[in-house]
């Protein structure tokens, strides 16, 4: 098998970048905890890494179902964001405001 | 390497740095709305990442979807939200040092986890769908080829979930406003012209009481 998709680029710099996708993702989870529309952004950012993983790893392998899956990641990764921002938008229209400190009302 | 080959590792190194770097403006950006242009920057860029690798439809479908209705959709709602954002921003620096540390850890593992499972022969798993020549068939077709013949249950799961996830977006937003005056047509045509207007004698120097 070969190991360089074009010049010296191999799987594993596209491995490098869509791991970088995922730590910042990550990253952004935790540093901006009271603005969920950020979090939400991170969310996408690591759905997104995932999906850079899937496609890599199908031209590698020569194998179509990684191309297959990556786009049944962007169809959860769509539905999420929707009822997501919904959630947001009918929080924001009871409580005037996002900050997820406040989601205690059910006290679970 | 020939020309066209280092003309590629340069525009995948332009791509991988616009995206990495528009990805740490999402998270650290003051204001939402760049937050939401630097997160479309990062989804064109790994387009074209994708594109580099010969998968155009999904490249295109990451444009179409993540850019066309994701992040306009984002930007719809913070645009429509009326939100001190710099109250939100507490905390920022307080939460970086925890934060790094796990983004280092989880950056580490899984340069490990991708180092040993590349260098394991008998790690990658055997070939279900191989692709063919893109000579005889393009990626596109090819895709088509394979989700609807062998993925057709996930293909359906997959816009039965999008279904619902409409239906959960309307009625979760849907609200009725009892104080409303909406027209209402089936009344404005059930409307003669015998009850809609009525003729009175009025004597003079008494009103219509």
């Amino acid at each position: 098998m070969d190991h360089h998709f074009f010049g010296n680029i191999g799987i594993f710099h596209y491995l490098i970048v869509s791991s970088l996708l995922f730590t910042l993702g990550i990253c952004g989870i935790f540093l901006n905890r009271k603005n969920i529309i950020t979090i939400l952004m991170s969310i996408e950012l690591i759905l997104l890494s995932v999906n850079i993983n899937f496609v890599a790893f199908s031209v590698k392998l020569g194998d179509l179902t990684g191309q297959i899956f990556a786009m049944f990641v962007l169809t959860v990764a769509a539905a999420e964001a929707a009822i997501g921002l919904a959630i947001l938008v009918i929080y924001f229209r009871n409580r005037g405001s996002i900050a997820i400190e406040d989601v205690n009302l059910m006290k679970g | 390497m020939s020309m066209p080959e280092i003309l590629a590792t340069i525009i995948f190194y332009l791509f991988s740095a616009v995206t990495i770097f528009s990805a740490a403006m999402v998270i650290s950006s003051k204001n939402p709305v760049h937050s939401v242009f630097f997160l479309i920057l990062a989804f064109f860029n790994s387009a074209g990442l994708m594109l580099l690798l010969g998968a155009e439809f999904i490249a295109m479908i990451l444009v179409i979807v993540y850019v066309g209705a994701v992040a306009v959709l984002f930007l719809f709602v913070v645009m429509m939200l009326d939100i001190d954002f710099a109250e939100l921003r507490q905390g920022f620096l307080k939460y970086l040092p925890v934060g790094a540390g796990v983004a280092a850890m989880i950056f580490l593992e899984l340069l490990l986890v991708f180092y040993l499972s590349l260098t394991e022969p008998n790690a990658l798993a055997p070939i279900r769908q191989p692709t063919p020549d893109v000579a005889d068939v393009t990626n596109t077709q090819a895709i088509g080829d394979v989700l609807y013949t062998w993925y057709i249950y996930p293909f359906q799961m997959a816009g039965i979930i999008l279904l619902i996830a409409m239906i959960g977006a309307i009625t979760l937003t849907l609200r009725s406003r009892p104080n409303v005056r909406k027209q209402k047509i089936s009344a404005q045509l059930a409307r003669t012209a015998k009850d809609g207007m009525e003729i009175v004698k009025v004597k003079s120097g008494e009103g219509i009481a």
